[in-house]
């Protein structure tokens, strides 16, 4: 059975990525003792995925890194994976919340030596690499993923390869009886770090995702350039293998369109930006990049950044929103066709049809937890991100749950979720007495 | 030029936004417009036409107005809805694409030999006759809309067409002398006239 002890002056922070880690820190750091839950197995969220991190063309696993280790060295801290946060009732300095926690079938026994992975042969699915490849019913989640601790993957009790994966390991870590579990845990306040999701691309029937090959999302691409991912790092079609020297990126996939969200989703404009450096890494001068834009927001201090994009000869800017994608079936090569708004009364013919290696989508951010469906009596507006309101009493959001932010953004707002929920705390702590 | 159109001028001087807000059919969705080039690169007559929607919406904020009202653009609307449906805005660019075209035609801007235009004045004269459409007056007059050998040309392709048709009995010959009719053509009449007194009053009402 999992232990943890909780009071109505516990914080409880849902969600394990940047935002949730940093302020599950700031929290615990100041003292207070914290509960943090992740639904995946690991800690790390989203920006686990990125290749690179804008501004400063860093690996994210660097940033990463110093807050695990703050997590690691933090007793405040307690941490519960593969757990998710289904009912909450009370108010602030006295909620009560169910936690249902997934068996990962491996217990801290484990010293992620890999001998389970290598004994099994099912494989499924790989969700890190947004299933661009696939992955060992016996994984870890990452290379960083913490805690360090392989997973079993659930469809694969019952069969022979379970039973080979603990029959492989020398440590007596995989437990093939663990059952789901249940908890009921108080909390003082609760933050919501639940993250966000990109938009499906299924549903921006003009642009084919589902029906070409060669038109990829923008975290797909993320993914295609790091080294552990799918393709190795090679920047590759889907389609054949060829190298994709010539990209062309569309902004506002599923963003300020009503027909799917309504508003702008803030970063991918400044995430196209960043992508549009890795084709010249990969390939140098050849490398080339075409952005189609309705307008470029790259806010206050990312201005920088833009212009030295746009500086570079190795990338193109055609102010237009792509109306729609063709296939050339001989080539396999994507067709943008449109009008570039630039030629608009000049006279000039303003429509193209151009050809591309690889076309991608920089899609839209939504929350990742439908919080109205959830009924947790909190203040969610039209695109379904948290409100700050005082009727929300002892819960706040932080980073992505409350609106499409980038991680520098998410992580002072999860700062400044930390000082309100250790208010809160503060109050219940001074009312015991 | 129309009294309607000088009136107009001089009321909105150099607003035409708020002029096609104010008189054209969902004209007050074209400040909606974000200049996102969907709709032009959507549209399907694109080879076709001088101005493209969005074009036409960036012109229309630029008090082009002789431009817009003249052009023969927004006549050339198939109605395909492409358009619509992609704008993310969601403007109702196919309607307010007929709502220009119509308001272009209320003040006497409209270009003349614009073949949709043409035809349909053609058709509006042929059917405010008898309350009817005459096929056969209709269609003669459709053939030898740009002169007469053209015409003859046309009317020796159509001929299999024609025949077809009277042999199914969906032709009568005898139209040409007159052709059927509505019941109360009085009545009929004296209902245009009182529908054109009430568009003048609407008109009237913004000039
Ligand atoms: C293509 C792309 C490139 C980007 N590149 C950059 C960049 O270069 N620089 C930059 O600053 N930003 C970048 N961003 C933005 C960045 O990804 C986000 O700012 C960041 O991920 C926000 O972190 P978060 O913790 O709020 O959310 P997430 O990273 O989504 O973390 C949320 C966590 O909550 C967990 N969770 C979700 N639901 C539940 C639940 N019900 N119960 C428990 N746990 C749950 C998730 O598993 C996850 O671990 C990029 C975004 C995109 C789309
Ligand atoms: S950030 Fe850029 S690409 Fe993303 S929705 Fe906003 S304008 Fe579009
Ligand atoms: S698609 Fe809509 S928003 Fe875009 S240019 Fe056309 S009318 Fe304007």
């Amino acid at each position: 059975m999992t232990e943890v002890v909780a009071t109505n002056q516990t914080i409880v922070v849902v969600g394990g990525g940047i935002s949730g880690m940093t302020a599950a820190l700031e929290a615990a750091e100041c003292g207070k003792q914290v509960i943090l839950i992740e639904k995946n197995p690991s800690l790390g969220g989203r920006v686990s995925q990125l290749y690179k991190y804008f501004p400063k063309l860093c690996f994210p696993t660097c940033g990463l890194e110093i807050n695990l280790r703050r997590i690691k060295a933090n007793p405040n801290i307690s941490l519960l994976t593969l757990a998710e946060v289904t009912a909450v009732s009370g108010q602030a300095g006295d909620y009560s919340l169910t936690v249902k926690i997934a068996p990962r079938y491996i217990n801290s026994n484990c010293t992620a030596c890999g001998a389970c992975a290598d004994a099994v042969e099912s494989t499924f699915p790989n969700e890190f690499n947004y299933n661009l490849n696939q992955r060992k019913g016996a994984y870890l989640p990452f290379n960083m993923a913490y805690p360090q601790r392989f997973v079993i993957d659930p469809r694969m009790i019952g069969t022979a390869d379970a039973d080979k994966a603990k029959a492989a390991c020398k440590f007596e870590a995989i437990d093939l009886d663990m059952q789901p579990e249940e908890l009921k845990l108080k909390a003082g306040a609760i933050i919501w770090a639940t993250g966000w999701q990109p938009y499906d691309a299924n549903k921006i029937q003009p642009y084919g995702y589902d029906r070409f090959a060669n038109v990829i999302t923008s975290v797909e691409l993320e993914r295609m350039m790091d080294p552990q991912g799918p393709t190795g790092g090679k920047l590759v079609r889907p389609s054949d293998g060829k190298e994709a020297k010539d990209i062309a990126f569309i902004q506002c996939a599923g963003s300020r369109d009503r027909n799917y969200l309504k508003h702008c989703s803030r970063i991918c404009c400044m995430a196209s930006l960043k992508q549009s450096t890795y084709p010249r890494e990969k390939f140098g001068a050849e490398g080339k990049s075409t952005i189609y834009y309705i307008d470029i927001r790259a806010i206050d201090r990312f201005e920088d950044f833009y212009q030295k994009v746009q500086a570079d000869t190795t990338v193109n800017f055609i102010k237009s929103k792509v109306a729609s994608i063709t296939l050339d079936k001989a080539t396999q090569n994507p067709i943008l066709n449109g009008n570039d708004l630039e030629k608009s009364g000049t006279g000039k013919d303003m429509r193209y049809s151009n050809a591309h290696d690889l076309v991608v989508l920089a899609v839209g951010m939504q929350p990742s937890v439908d919080f109205k469906a959830m009924n947790l009596g909190l203040s969610v507006n039209d695109e379904g991100f948290i409100e700050l309101d005082p009727a929300n009493g002892g819960q706040f959001a932080a980073g992505c749950a409350s609106d499409a932010l980038d991680v520098n953004r998410a992580v002072q707002n999860a700062t400044a979720s930390a000082l309100r929920a250790i208010q809160v705390i503060n109050q219940v702590a001074n009312a015991e007495g | 030029m129309s009294s309607v159109n000088t009136a107009m001028v001089e009321k909105y001087r150099n607003n035409f936004l708020k002029e096609v807000s104010d008189n054209v059919e969902e004209g007050e969705w074209v400040r909606m417009c974000m200049q996102c080039g969907v709709c032009s690169g959507s549209c399907p007559l694109g080879p076709h036409w001088e101005h493209p929607p969005q074009e036409l919406f960036m012109m229309i904020r630029a008090n082009k107005r002789e431009e817009v009202l003249s052009s023969t653009s927004m006549w050339m609307c198939t109605s395909c809805y492409n358009c619509m449906v992609r704008c993310p805005r969601e403007l109702p660019i196919t309607h307010i694409m007929h709502g220009l075209a119509h308001y272009a035609k209320r003040l006497g801007l409209a270009p003349k030999e614009q073949p949709t235009n043409k035809f349909s004045q053609m058709f509006w004269n042929n059917l405010v006759q008898t309350g009817r459409v005459n096929e056969l007056k209709l269609g003669l007059a459709l053939y030898f809309m740009n002169g007469f050998s053209e015409g003859i040309k046309m009317s020796m392709k159509m001929r299999p067409i024609g025949q077809g048709m009277f042999f199914t009995g969906r032709m009568a010959p005898m139209e040409i002398l007159g052709g059927h009719g509505v019941k109360d053509q009085k009545g009929f009449h004296a209902m245009l006239k009182k529908a054109e007194e009430l568009e003048a009053a609407r008109v009237g009402a913004h000039v």
